[in-house]
């Protein structure tokens, strides 16, 4: 470290530091890279002074800007609130009918729409709305609870099995679990509803849940199985199951009585914002 | 000597010479040389080559150029062509013209907020970016095609660069005289005439580079609106910004750095050095008649000798600080300057002009092998470079000349990619994205086809019978999203589907997939 050694070759000063013969030239750095840096540096404490930086024990250094990230992001919502005030009340004022007519309100609301679908909806119906077992898909013809505009806005705004005092309440009863029926009769059942379905079941469980079906699900599904939007009974004779149509998940369903819950939304969106889910939903394909 | 442009890779020659002006100490006739004096009447400069092989370093500071003004049909042609260049800069963005109510009434216009490239009778939409790469195609070609005919006549006469670079070196020579003034200035101490000196010349330079950046925000936005706008203080922080970036570029690149962006910076002479050869014209001096070269004194006979008296006089005016002797070399811009001095010099010590001059390495052999001298313009570089250049040319004016008013772009919804139906239909969602390019808006008919399909709805405007009509406003692209339902039955004869789309003047037709989650 001590001995100070010019390179022959380059006429640079070594580090003096040697490996096995191998020497390192203590290059300086390049002028332009120095000065680059020293620039920085100056930039540094001036940054010290105009923004907030240096960790106190009670707070920070301000600075003389008074600069604060979490007033600019306010600052900005408030801009992005000004600027959409205007379509935002003409969406709160036209009935839906009419967003659906107004080209200009249709785009809002589908813009709209698409964003809070993305924040608030995507995580159980999935990015398209093609939901999976269990939450519903929103693009095909099946509304538990109506698929017109006007049904789609209050599933939205009640919610299902929600905290809404109108929210939408339906029951299915755990028949295996609770022990209301037997579990020959619940397979019964099953076979029952595939074949309500048209598919192919066992003639004779069939036969046997005929009086079955008639005594414990006709009174919400239908006695035809058709189902009844009234009280959100779905239909079991389509080709279309929540929790699946396959004989062993039909089963678990009347074994278990599964209900999922849908959110109430109408503490965490304005109306004008459901609005807009709702004509985005409907505009998925599915609507009524 | 296959090629001599890879500077690296010419060091014979370099050699050859350096040992050439050891020996011209001396002078060819081996009389004593008079300081200072290449011949009777002609100064030898002290100028020194800024890339000579001899000084050559890894890590190099830079030489200062102080750039001898020229005079001569070269430095003519260079004033022509920066008032040309620099005419068409500042004046097109001033140009008009009329495109009707509702649309930009500026001829040349980059319209950054409504995404529309307009250039005269030309306008250009973001989707159709592949004009833009068509144009910088046969701008790349043509740079190629005039290197292989006549040399770097871009980098010479028409390089924003080497214009600006020049328009700074006239300021610096009104301002601080010419190049032995200049290098007496840089060498004075600070005296309060320097000081003067100095600080107006950065004055005048940075009030040029402020001119550039001004000018150039005007392609961008309506100019008499901004000018009021820039005048008033009015225009937008991006705009201001926009300026002092390219007033700062402007000055460090035209004023401080100059040839050094030449000669680190830009690709173009790597580039061109792979892509020239040996009948390309360039600014080339005939060393088979300079040399040997060395000093002259009147009356002297010049049997057994080279015209060149080795004046340094072609050095001395390089605004790249190079030495044309060197032979053929990156940094040679190939502006012609070092040709005007030397044909003064020749005119003053009575030689045939002519000793630098555009020529041809092919040539300097010949005339060393006493051959004739002669241009090969037509080669297969050549040929190839013009064919590539009238085909794109070809396709890009088809194009254009055959370019639609109306666009349709379908994009089937990709999640989910189908929806099956309770009663087994399969249901498909298609954005349209409709651009009317006319001027006028438009009552488009839509027609879907292809397939039997049970039911069409386009969202927001309903359900399709037969052509739906979709009023579309001008210069405007409207989204539409339709959806395609087939029945269970018809699945199988259902695969692709067929959008047309048009009004009288004008259709478009897209046929894309239709899914039906089954195999085919």
């Amino acid at each position: 470290m001590s001995k100070k050694e010019i390179d022959e070759v380059t006429g640079t000063q070594t580090t003096g530091h040697e490996w096995d013969g191998i020497k390192e030239l203590d290059t300086p750095m390049p002028k332009w890279w120095l000065g680059l840096f020293y620039i920085t540096i100056v930039w540094a404490v001036g940054y010290w002074v105009v923004y907030p930086a240096w960790p106190g024990i009670t707070g920070y250094t301000r600075g003389i800007l008074g600069h604060s990230q979490r007033d600019e992001v306010t600052a900005n919502v408030a801009a992005l609130k000004l600027a959409r005030a205007g379509q935002e009340a003409a969406l709160g004022k036209a009935s839906l009918a009419e967003i659906q007519r107004n080209p200009e309100l249709l785009q809002f609301a589908m813009a709209q729409g698409r964003m809070l679908f993305g924040d608030n909806c995507v995580p159980c119906h999935g990015a398209g709305g093609q939901g999976a077992p269990g939450y519903p898909n929103l693009n095909d013809d099946v509304w538990l609870w109506g698929g017109t505009l006007a049904e789609i806005q209050q599933t939205i705004t009640v919610g299902a099995r929600a905290d809404h005092p109108k929210t939408h309440q339906s029951q299915m009863p755990a028949f295996g679990r609770d022990g209301i029926l037997k579990e020959q009769q619940v397979d019964d059942l099953a076979a029952y509803v595939l074949h309500l379905s048209g598919r192919d079941a066992n003639p004779r469980a069939v036969s046997r849940a005929r009086t079955l079906f008639a005594e414990n699900c006709a009174s919400c599904h239908g006695a035809q199985g058709k189902g009844n939007r009234e009280m959100g009974a779905p239909d079991l004779t389509d080709n279309e199951a929540l929790y699946g149509h396959s004989l062993a998940a039909v089963r678990d369903q009347i074994w278990n009585g599964h209900g999922g819950v849908m959110p109430n939304w109408n503490g965490r969106l304005t109306p004008e914002e459901i609005k807009a889910l709702a004509v985005y939903v409907h505009n998925l394909g599915g609507g009524e | 000597m296959s090629t001599i442009w890879v500077v690296e890779n010419s060091a014979p020659i370099m050699v050859k010479h350096t040992v050439i002006s050891r020996v011209s100490d001396r002078t060819a006739n081996g009389a004593a040389a008079v300081p200072g004096m290449a011949a009777d009447g002609v100064a030898r400069s002290d100028a020194q080559a800024s890339n000579s092989a001899a000084n050559r370093k890894l890590y190099k500071s830079r030489v200062p150029i102080y750039p001898k003004e020229a005079e001569g049909r070269y430095r003519s042609i260079k004033w022509a062509m920066m008032a040309f260049t620099l005419s068409i800069y500042y004046l097109v963005p001033w140009l008009r013209w009329d495109r009707g109510a509702g649309a930009p009434g500026q001829a040349v216009l980059v319209d950054l907020e409504r995404q529309r490239l307009y250039f005269f009778f030309i306008e250009i939409w973001p989707q159709e970016v592949y004009y833009i790469t068509g144009l910088l195609i046969l701008a790349a070609v043509s740079l190629f095609l005039i290197n292989a005919l006549f040399g770097r006549l871009w980098c010479g006469y028409s390089c924003p660069q080497t214009v600006w670079t020049d328009l700074f070196i006239w300021v610096e020579t009104k301002i601080e005289g010419d190049r032995g003034a200049r290098i007496r200035l840089a060498a004075a101490p600070w005296t309060a005439s320097k000081i003067a000196k100095r600080v107006s010349k950065h004055t005048v330079w940075l009030a040029f580079a402020v001119a550039t950046g001004g000018a150039w925000v005007f392609y961008f936005h309506d100019a008499p609106t901004l000018l009021h706008q820039l005048v008033t203080g009015t225009a937008g922080f991006g705009t201001y910004a926009a300026i002092a970036g390219l007033a700062f570029t402007t000055y460090t690149l035209g004023g401080l750095m100059r040839e050094q962006v030449c000669t680190y910076m830009c690709p173009w002479p790597r580039i061109q050095a792979a892509m020239t050869d040996n009948d390309a014209l360039g600014v080339t001096y005939r060393r088979d008649r300079g040399e040997p070269r060395g000093h002259h004194r009147k009356g002297e006979s010049w049997e057994g000798r080279g015209s060149c008296i080795d004046c340094n006089q072609c050095v001395a005016v390089c605004p790249m600080g190079i030495d044309i002797r060197d032979g053929a070399q990156l940094e040679c811009i190939n502006c012609g300057l070092c040709i005007d001095a030397c044909d003064d010099v020749m005119r003053r010590i009575g030689q045939p002009l002519g000793l630098i001059a555009f020529d041809t390495e092919a040539n300097i052999g010949r005339r060393q092998r006493g051959e004739s001298t002669r241009h090969r313009f037509v080669r297969p570089r050549t040929v190839l470079y013009a064919a590539v250049l009238v085909i794109v040319s070809g396709i890009l004016l088809l194009t254009i000349s055959n370019r639609h008013s109306l666009d349709l772009d379908v994009m089937r919804d990709r999640n989910p990619d189908h929806v099956t139906l309770t009663d087994g239909a399969v249901r498909n969602a298609y954005t349209l994205k409709i651009m009317n390019r006319s001027g006028k808006a438009r009552i488009l008919h839509l027609e879907v086809s292809g397939l039997k399909a049970r039911a069409v709805t386009a969202i927001g405007i309903g359900p399709v019978q037969g052509a739906l009509s979709v009023p579309v406003d001008a210069d405007r692209i409207r989204t539409l999203r339709v959806l395609v339902t087939v029945a269970r039955g018809d699945l199988a004869a259902s695969r692709s589907v067929t959008f047309t789309l048009g009004d009288g003047e004008d259709s478009r037709t897209t046929t894309t997939a239709f899914v039906t989650g089954e195999r085919p």
